[in-house]
């Protein structure tokens, strides 16, 4: 579990190219959001919950940023915490994929009254 | 041919132990040149060196190869020696058989046989040295400080009292500097124009101080000892000598409606003005962009009025000349503009002041007197937020990407301020560190969060929004409650970063000191060296060297006065003698070596030269100023002709070298 | 060319340091008993751009099998614009010597400050290492300069 979360971290920091270390902790981000009061997580904390690895908090709630992009624009270190969600937003999109069933699965999930015919459509059906 | 002697140490067991010091003196008695050839156990010892001092004399040498510790450790205690012995110091050299090779490789065939080498070297070296002998530059006893704020009038007062000549050259039409336009200074709360005032009369009357306000810097040429420099002193068109001050022709000026620099705009000064009640010197200034009689030659009211008679409508800029042995850089700082940070609404609300505005509100001889009003609308604000770091540890490109310094704590200051004076009023400051590093400066902060209930809150502003009704709303965080916060203020200030003042950058070419990418003067070491640039002759005072306070500015000053007292005490400067020399029968006047001179040594000058057919032709050569010169070489490779080279290092010398070890 | 009791190839190897910064770092390096092979040979100059093309086609030219270069970070040098003047030369020269064919292993040139002697210590036994892998410089070796 440790590895993916440090795979998932490397994989949104290569993906939005942005350096977390960079933050100076100022919560101007924070201070220039619109939408600060719907999210669950704030502008100056995902930069850090993602410094710190926390990535999968953040792929569960991330859709009230607005890509306003006013944090990226006033950020004095230039850290741009809208492009860390954009690269979450990706990740997630590219993660759907993982929930298919998968051929080795199956083995586990069989009942031994079902039939081989509802086998192979279920197969074709949750496989896309 | 040289006759050299060659001296091994052993250093106890620190050479011997890894190299066969006996065998390294055996093979080096066979070099050419070498007459004789020792080895003993200490060399820089007393002992050591009566071997070395009674060999030279009775052998008659005029060459020797110290083959020891780094010369880096000895150089300077062996050339005593030769000096002592009647050798001159520069017919010596040291090969480094210890830090470089005995220390470093611990099989003793390989080691004596590298020390061998490197005794080779320096034999070949020695070979080829001429003794140089260090010249003299003389003098001048007096002392320049650019700059008449704290720092300038700081260090002038300090040389001025250890008897030697300063003149202080100042910009703006009065001294003062930033420290005038203060109202209190952190943390003893000391009323600014109190503690500057006295400073100012006391260079005024000082017997020692010359000062020249409403003047530049136009020229600098010379070397450290013997400056030249011209001086421009704008026209004042009045008199400074007869005009007593009385502000008689300020009252009558029927121009009015200038924005007052002194007050950073806020209101209005005349168009003959004297920039504050305390200026040094007292003396009116005519504005000529903004006076009519300059311009259109119709007026002249301040003529009729002033009972001196000090008004000169034709006076014209005056060019000076004058020489000095020390210059100090003191230029100080100004305020960044904001263009930047639009999302502060600077521009778009009167209420949004930086803090030198609010200092100058503050100020009881400021434009509102002293008393706490917005600039829209002359009401008493209820609300204020201060906003740090604007401007500041900014790497995005808007701003600067250093710490100011000073903007926690005079932040820190104006809300004490603001809440002693006025406790119905609500203070907030949002921070992102508070910086308190000085004597008594956290105690201080923490009087104004604990007795005055300053509210601090740890996040920053996104924006303030100008409102129909005349408020501000801001819009900020709070990192700690985890909140954002919309607070409707009367006044928002915005602690500004700092940076040098704009006239930095061409006095800097013009002494050919070094500056940074942030326009800040560079000390010659950061850490050991903090008042000298490291153009020889030129001292740094102030802020102009980085972001500061009073009390480090002031440091900074006796500092850098201490550093030319040092030199102006002397009577001779040493040069030293591994300087560039230019053959003046090779060289052709191309200007490539001046070029890439950092301390600017190389001038030119015409020379007459016999020519074929018993002519003489004209030719500009260069020649190189031992005085300035550091020696670093950049010139001699960079001469197409060859013409130029380095006294100690000289091309013939190091070619030597790579032959005795390539051998 | 050095052949050492073990008949093995040693490199002749020159290096120019700058006396503010490399040399003090190689003293450094000694000081802290650190290991590098005997082949180098420092020559001491005041700054990195005393040091001439000319010397280190002179070293090539008597028999050195590899030189290098070390003078203060960009940014320090003690004479401020020093080794910014060495970097171009050198760019320039290690360009045209590549266009003789002298394999750019031979030459280097490293940035070597005053506190940094392990730095020194790997740079020379990295170096060395190298140019033993090129083995002898033939290619500008001057057969008129061998005794």
């Amino acid at each position: 579990m440790q590895t993916l979360k440090k795979k998932l971290t490397e994989q949104v920091l290569r993906t939005s190219g942005v350096n977390v270390r960079k933050c100076m902790r100022c919560g101007k981000c924070s201070g220039s959001c619109p939408s600060y009061d719907e999210m669950d997580y704030h502008p100056h904390q995902f930069v850090y919950m993602v410094e710190r690895g926390d990535v999968d908090a953040l792929m569960k709630s991330n859709y009230r940023c607005l890509s306003c992009m006013a944090c990226v624009e006033r950020c004095p270190r230039g850290v741009a915490p809208a492009k860390l969600i954009e690269a979450i937003r990706l990740m997630v999109v590219r993660q759907q994929g993982q929930n298919h069933l998968k051929a080795d699965q199956i083995p586990a999930l069989l009942d031994k009254d079902l039939p081989q015919q509802a086998i192979v459509s279920a197969f074709r059906k949750y496989s896309k | 041919m040289q006759k050299i002697g060659v001296f091994v140490c052993h250093c106890g067991t620190n050479v011997a132990g890894t190299v066969d010091v006996n065998a390294v003196a055996e093979a080096l008695k066979n070099e050419p040149g070498v007459i004789i050839s020792t080895d003993y156990p200490y060399m820089c010892s007393e002992t050591g060196q009566n071997i070395i001092k009674n060999a030279v004399r009775e052998n008659g040498l005029t060459g020797a190869v110290i083959c020891s510790c780094s010369p880096r450790m000895h150089e300077v205690t062996f050339r005593k020696a030769a000096t002592a012995a009647g050798l001159n110091p520069y017919m010596l050299e040291i090969a480094n058989i210890r830090e470089q090779c005995s220390w470093i490789h611990k099989d003793m065939p390989t080691g004596t046989a590298k020390a061998i080498v490197l005794g080779k070297a320096a034999i070949a070296k020695v070979n080829l040295n001429v003794p140089l002998t260090s010249g003299e530059s003389p003098v001048t006893k007096r002392a320049l400080v650019i700059g008449g704020g704290i720092a300038g009038i700081q260090t002038a007062l300090d040389i001025a009292e250890a008897g030697f000549e300063v003149d202080i050259v100042e910009k703006s039409p009065t001294i003062g500097g930033k420290m005038a336009q203060m109202d209190k200074t952190f943390p003893t709360l000391d009323c600014a124009a109190c503690i500057l005032t006295p400073k100012m009369v006391e260079a005024a009357q000082h017997e020692n101080i010359k000062i020249y306000a409403y003047s530049e810097v136009t020229e600098v040429k010379g070397f450290v000892g013997s400056f030249t420099v011209k001086i421009k002193r704008k026209a004042r068109y009045v008199k400074e000598n007869i005009c007593t001050g009385c502000g008689d022709c300020t009252k009558k000026c029927p121009q009015k409606k200038i924005p007052d620099e002194f007050n950073l705009g806020m209101n209005n000064r005349s168009a003959i003005y004297i920039p504050f009640a305390q200026a040094v010197p007292k003396v009116a200034t005519i504005d000529p962009e903004h006076c009519t009689m300059l311009k259109t030659s119709k007026c002249g009211i301040c003529a009729k009025v002033c009972t001196a008679n000090a008004i000169d409508y034709t006076q014209q800029d005056e060019y000076i000349e004058e020489k000095y042995g020390a210059i100090v850089a003191a230029t100080g700082y100004n305020p960044i503009t904001l263009e930047n940070f639009d999302e502060f609404a600077y521009s778009r609300s009167p209420d949004v002041v930086t803090s030198l505005e609010y200092e100058r509100i503050l100020n009881a001889a400021g434009p509102t007197d002293g008393k706490l009003v917005r600039p829209s609308d002359g009401v008493h604000p209820k609300t204020i937020v201060f906003i740090q770091c604007v401007g500041s540890r900014d790497t995005s490109g808007c701003g600067k990407q250093y710490c100011s310094k000073v903007c926690c704590m005079y932040t820190a200051k104006h809300a004490m301020l603001t809440r002693e004076k006025y406790p119905d009023t609500d203070v907030y400051v949002f921070y992102i560190d508070v910086r308190t590093a000085g004597k008594n400066f956290d105690e201080f902060y923490r009087r104004a969060v604990e007795d005055y209930d300053v509210h601090y809150i740890k996040g920053m502003v996104g924006k303030v929004a100008p409102m129909a009704d005349g408020k501000l709303m801001v819009q900020a965080s709070d990192l700690i409650l985890n909140e954002q916060l919309h607070i409707y203020a009367d006044m928002v200030v915005l602690a500004t970063a700092i940076e040098p003042d704009k006239s930095a950058r061409s006095l800097a070419t013009m002494l050919t000191a070094s500056m940074d990418t942030n326009d800040f003067f560079t000390e010659a070491h950061a850490k050991l060296r903090p008042v000298e640039s490291p153009t020889a002759g030129i001292f740094l005072s102030g802020t102009c060297q980085g972001p500061k306070d009073i009390p480090e500015t002031v440091s900074q000053a006796g500092a850098a006065a201490v550093k030319v007292i040092g030199l102006l005490a002397k009577n001779k400067l040493t040069c030293n003698p591994c300087v560039a020399h230019s053959d003046e029968q090779l060289c052709n006047g191309c200007s490539s070596c001046e070029k890439v001179c950092p301390y600017g040594a190389i001038s030119y000058s015409d020379k007459e030269f016999r020519m074929p057919g018993r002519t003489t032709a004209v030719r500009r050569v260069a020649s190189v100023n031992a005085a300035v010169c550091q020696g670093c070489g950049a010139c001699t490779v960079t001469c197409p002709s060859g013409a130029m080279d380095l006294n100690g290092f000289s091309n013939r010398q190091i070619m030597a070298e790579v032959d005795a070890i390539c051998r | 060319m050095q052949i050492n009791e073990k008949n093995e190839f040693t490199p002749n190897i020159v290096a120019f340091c700058c006396n503010w910064c490399s040399y003090a770092g190689a003293d450094l390096a000694g000081n802290n008993r650190l290991n590098y092979p005997a082949d180098v040979k420092i020559i001491r100059v005041p700054c990195s751009c005393r040091v001439n093309p000319m010397f280190i086609l002179r070293a090539f030219q008597k028999g050195a099998d590899g030189v290098i270069i070390c003078g203060c970070h960009p940014g320090d040098c003690h004479y401020t614009t020093g080794n910014y003047y060495a970097r171009r030369r050198l760019t320039m020269l290690f360009s045209m010597l590549d266009f003789l064919g002298i394999d750019r292993g031979r030459t280097r040139v490293e940035w070597v400050s005053a506190a940094e002697g392990a730095k020194f210590a790997a740079t020379m036994n990295d170096f060395v290492e190298t140019v033993t892998n090129l083995g002898e410089n033939k290619r500008l070796g001057d057969l008129r300069c061998r005794k």
